[in-house]
């Protein structure tokens, strides 16, 4: 197995068990955490299993980059939301999962 | 200037001036700009009005932005689709936009007055870098933008269910966006390119293709609010500022719809297969009773339309097996296409109109409109032409889609469409008179506030578009065709 | 003025005299009555000229593409020159009436607004060229119909205006989907005489005749057909002029009108004919107009018992259509003309009642005669007319229907049409006899005076005018131009051989 391909694996095993993660979690920061996690398996994914498959390429990195650019942007949004809910409800979880 | 050096910056010109303002108006302190405003929306409005003519006229463009060539460099094409796409996202947004305008402050908080504009604009721009992207990264790179100024421009109230509903619109846009890189990594895996116009010749049905495909149609049916991944849509469409929610019920939701369309059509034919598209056209079904269904017992004015925002979603799905494997895929997509465009003007008529209403009468609750026939007889007219429109009667965009969609259904003797159009339809007239009804109560026992007459008239037109739609829709139809990759879909 | 776009003119001398209403403020009455009134009469002139340049044999027709494979088609010929006439009359008339009766009521604006785009959308479905266009105009209607139905906003006109509308959609739903049905059978169909299915392959016959069902069942809502008539009672709620505009041309005569169209136009009846379409046509018209006229009996509500007379009357139309041959053709026709003329008359009467008198029930209208001579005359010549007294408008009907059933070899027709006649005269002669030979018992409910008429002069001039026609119809039945005349006119065509 080449290195890249284990890289992709790793990604793929990231992303399932971030996915698990923030499926099962209502804490809203344990949530935003997971998928960044999910983000990044799928960033090893990308660049991992295209590299495995034709070689070393500029594409993916360059994708990867923008990826993460984004990801950074969201969770900053997230971060602010989550704080303003939080100083306006003192809760950590929606509404609706916090009935459970 | 020459045509061709005028075809090549109007593509890029689409996008670049909602962006430029988005910028302008972050740099500018003022709360509202407005001189800086209007300039932006006529701007912005010129330059799709040409881009759709030079499309009209034949023009199919493909711009590389900085002369990069694929796959690095950011391609843009234009087809029929993505003009009128462009066209109508503009009109919609300049009619919100202009309803904004007209909207006394008050004691709206400043902080929501300070982040209107750019989230407005940003959001603009993402639609359109939706709409002419030409390859997968690109789609995504337009989806980010397009889901992180939508969050923000529900939570910017800073109220408390708005920001619930923001963070629960997030989570999902945030899902449904990775699933859909996770699909488009093990595209770029097995073909090594994300145009979309070079997949599609290299494409084939092995596994990996269809665990991305399957992962790309789940990402998008998520942000697009498919039945039974809807949940977050009706909060945040429901809390959002009026033209708030006006832009994401008429243009965000069709976004997603848009690029599993393409990507669908561009790549799916002979890999997707009918039983597959018949159950995504099943849950365009249960969209279209649950929505209604909901639509028919929500106490609250703009919960009903957010709801009736998920059931008409529920047709374009419906549209989507017709268009795969039905016997007139011709007739379906240009159904498709008109309950696309047909919709986004209603249901933003219907939105602005509402918001009126509940100004009006200062209650959100359907059981206050009492009296507002006479009181408030343009807004109710507005959102009655709207809702003529959802309902598929006739004459309006609404009622010709849902022709073209039944022809389409009954060339393959596809009956169990035909009853979910019919049935659909029965649902949506009863939630729109639903609302009639509560006008038409005679004994209004509270005051009405008076509301800005262009509101109403903003509301007029776009209601009015819908409805021109249906009455004159060939040519706008013929042009949607431009670029189409029909020819594909006949068997 | 363009002549080649009458019907373009015709149409919109309604429809834009309703946006231009919906505009005015409420208390402008001077300004609204005028417009109502200019346009109604404006209307008159254009149907008019309209009529003699079909009689001269000029057909016009405007048409434009609405989307692919759908054109919107405007045609100005016999049948809706027959329909458009009668409308544009009785909105003259009701116009007048309505003004009078809902003197400083409320939400006039809306009311008259929408008055208008029900007589738009009945013109457009008299005028429409092709199915398509008739659908759009018949859902119009449904559309327009409703704030009127509702106006009084109160729980019953809710209730009333909720009945209506499940009724009215469903039906519409059936009917689009028969449309879209025959649309895929035999592509664009235009309304032309004597039909235009006949080429249509035998192996599609059973599916013409689904959608025969599917058409037949769209339209009965709005027809009335037992047992589709539901709402009609219902909907009694609705003011007077409503009512009467309701059940004399708009909404009953829509459904109607239909049915007129779908066989003679677009079937054929000889088609239709040879498909044995006829025959339950026939048997469902018969059991209505039996069903209809005993539930009248039963009714002591004043404007209740003139519904289910309309459940029953309006079917004699739908039963010469069924009635193959020219006769019964032009029995049918002829009675879309002379059912709406009496019935308007009866309606007119009826609000005349409620508004002087208070008066809304059968056992409250002892004596009306003498304090109402007018209104009770106009009342009387039009429930003799609905018997089918000689030589009234309503006699002129029952004679071609019957002569028809026995050209088309179905006596047992004539049986239902005595038995029909025997309950009209059953449940219209007691009030008769009550209006004109019974002493006043009681008090006036909620009795208004107006000077030295028995009424209102709004209220009493169209009720007045249009029991003569009613009169001049049977008596003038030979003249060019009346309504006999136009309907022969029209069976000639409709019959290849």
């Amino acid at each position: 197995m080449s290195r890249e391909l284990w890289f992709a694996l790793i990604g793929a095993l990231l992303f399932a068990l971030a996915l698990g993660a923030f499926l099962s979690h209502t804490h809203l920061l344990r949530r935003l955490l997971a998928f960044n996690i999910m983000g990044s398996g799928s960033f090893l994914l990308l660049v991992g299993l295209s590299q495995d498959m034709r070689g070393p390429d500029p594409v993916p990195q360059a994708l990867v980059l923008t990826g993460i650019v984004v990801a950074v942007a969201s969770t900053a949004l997230a971060l602010i939301l989550l704080r303003r809910w939080f100083a306006a409800t003192g809760s950590t979880t929606l509404p609706e999962d916090s009935a459970e | 200037m020459s045509e061709r050096a005028l075809s090549s910056a109007l593509v890029p010109l689409v996008i670049v001036i909602p962006l430029a303002w988005a910028v302008l108006c972050l740099l500018r302190p003022r709360h509202r700009p407005t001189l800086l405003l209007w300039p932006g929306l006529a701007l912005w409005l010129i330059a799709s009005g040409m881009l759709w003519q030079h499309t009209a006229s034949g023009g199919l463009a493909l711009h590389l932005l900085g002369a990069w060539t694929e796959p690095l460099g950011m391609s843009l094409r234009t087809d029929g689709l993505a003009s009128t796409m462009c066209l109508v996202t503009s009109l919609v947004a300049s009619a919100c936009g202009a309803y904004r305008l007209l909207t006394p402050l008050g004691d709206e908080p400043s902080e929501s007055q300070r982040w209107f504009w750019p989230l407005f604009f940003m959001l603009g721009a993402a639609l359109n870098v939706i709409w002419l992207a030409g390859d997968l990264f690109n789609m995504y790179v337009g989806l980010e933008l397009l889901g992180l100024s939508s969050v923000g421009l529900v939570a910017i109230s800073g109220r408390e269910q708005a920001l619930s509903a923001a963070l629960r619109y997030l989570l999902a846009a945030l899902l449904g966006s990775l699933a859909y890189l996770l699909g488009v990594a093990l595209l770029y895996a097995a073909y090594g390119t994300l145009a979309l116009s070079t997949l599609a010749g290299t494409i084939s049905a092995d596994s990996i293709t269809y665990v991305a495909l399957a992962l790309i149609t789940m990402g998008l049916c998520l942000k697009t609010a498919l039945f039974p991944l809807h949940g977050w849509l009706p909060p945040a469409h429901g809390v959002a500022l009026t033209p708030v929610s006006a832009m994401l019920s008429a243009l965000v939701v069709k976004a997603s719809f848009v690029m599993l369309l393409r990507i669908w059509i561009g790549l799916g034919v002979g890999i997707i297969t009918p039983a597959f598209a018949q159950s995504i056209g099943v849950l365009g079904a249960g969209a279209i009773l649950w929505g209604g269904w909901q639509a028919l017992h929500h106490a609250d004015l703009k919960s009903l339309v957010a709801h009736s925002t998920v059931a008409q979603i529920g047709y374009l799905f419906v549209a989507l097996p017709l268009l795969m494997s039905g016997a007139a895929p011709g007739l379906a997509w240009d159904g498709l296409m008109l309950q696309i465009t047909s919709h986004a003007f209603a249901k933003s008529a219907m939105f602005l109109s509402s918001g009126t209403l509940i100004v009006a009468v200062s209650s959100g609750r359907v059981e206050s409109l009492h009296g507002v026939t006479r009181h408030m007889p343009l807004a109710l007219f507005a959102f009655g032409l709207a809702g003529v429109s959802l309902m598929g009667l006739p004459p309006s965009g609404g009622f010709s889609a849902k022709w073209l969609l039944l022809h389409s259904a009954l060339a393959g003797g596809e009956w169990h469409w035909v009853v979910v159009l019919l049935g659909g339809g029965l649902l949506t007239a009863g939630y729109v008179f639903r609302v009639f009804r509560a006008s038409f109560v005679a004994d209004a026992d509270h005051r009405f506030d008076k509301t800005p007459l262009g509101w109403d008239v903003i509301a007029l037109l776009l209601a009015g578009a819908s409805i021109l739609l249906g009455l004159a829709s060939t040519p706008v139809l013929s042009v949607m065709r431009i670029g189409a990759p029909l020819a594909g879909l006949v068997r | 003025m363009n002549l080649g776009a009458l019907p373009v003119w015709v149409l919109a001398s309604s429809l834009a005299p309703a946006l231009l209403i919906f505009l005015l403020p409420e208390r402008t009455r001077a300004a609204r009555t005028a417009l109502n009134l200019s346009a109604a009469a404006l209307k008159l002139v254009l149907v008019g000229v309209m009529t003699w340049r079909v009689a001269q044999g000029q057909v016009t027709e405007v048409r434009f593409e609405m989307f692919p494979g759908a054109d919107f088609v405007l045609r100005a010929d016999a049948l809706a020159c027959l329909f458009a006439g009668l409308s544009a009359v009785l909105w003259l008339f009701t116009t007048i009436y309505a003004i009078g009766y809902l003197e400083g009521a409320p939400n006039r604006s809306r009311f008259f607004g929408f008055f208008s785009m029900c007589v738009a959308s009945t013109m457009g479905i008299s005028l429409a060229g092709n199915l398509i266009t008739f659908l759009v105009f018949y859902e119009l209607l449904t559309l327009s119909t409703y704030p009127l139905v509702v106006h009084r906003g109160n729980a019953k006109a809710l209730a009333a205006g909720r009945v209506y509308l499940m009724y009215t959609i469903s039906g519409g739903a059936a009917l689009l989907l028969g449309v879209a049905l025959l649309y895929g059978v035999a592509g664009d169909i235009e309304f032309q005489e004597a039909g235009s299915l006949r080429a249509v392959s035998e192996s599609s016959w059973p599916m013409l005749r689904i959608i025969f069902a599917l058409l037949i069942g769209g339209l009965g809502v709005k027809a009335a057909l037992v047992p589709l008539h539901g709402w009609l009672p219902r909907a009694m709620v609705a003011p007077a002029p409503v009512s009467a505009l309701l059940h004399a041309v708009a909404v009953v005569k829509a459904g109607a009108f239909g049915i007129v169209r779908v066989v003679y136009d677009v079937y054929g009846i000889e088609f239709a004919q040879r498909l044995a379409l006829l025959v339950p046509l026939t048997i469902a018209a018969s059991a209505t107009i039996v069903w209809g006229s005993l539930r009248a009996l039963w009714q002591d509500d004043l404007k209740r018992r003139l519904a289910y007379s309309t459940v029953s009357q309006v079917s004699y139309i739908a039963l010469g259509v069924s009635l193959f041959g020219p006769v019964g053709t032009v029995g049918a026709l002829v009675h879309l003309l002379h059912q709406g003329i009496m019935k308007v008359t009866l309606f007119y009467c009826a609000g005349n009642y409620a508004e002087t008198l208070g008066v809304h029930k059968v056992s409250e209208l002892d004596g009306a005669g003498k304090r109402m001579p007018l209104t009770s005359a106009a009342f009387t010549i039009a429930a003799f007319g609905m018997i089918g007294v000689p030589p009234l408008a309503g006699f002129v009907s029952k004679w071609y229907l019957g002569v028809g059933a026995l050209e088309a070899d179905m006596p047992w027709v004539l049986v239902v049409l005595v038995i029909s006649s025997v309950l009209n005269a059953a449940y219209f002669l007691p009030i008769v006899i009550r209006l004109w030979f019974r002493e006043q018992t009681a008090e006036w409910p909620e009795e208004r005076t107006y000077g030295r008429w028995e009424t209102s002069g709004w209220l009493l001039i169209p009720t007045v005018s249009t029991a003569f026609f009613t009169i001049a119809a049977g008596v003038l039945a030979s003249f060019p131009f009346s309504p006999l005349q136009w309907a022969i006119l029209i069976a000639r065509r409709a019959y290849l051989s």
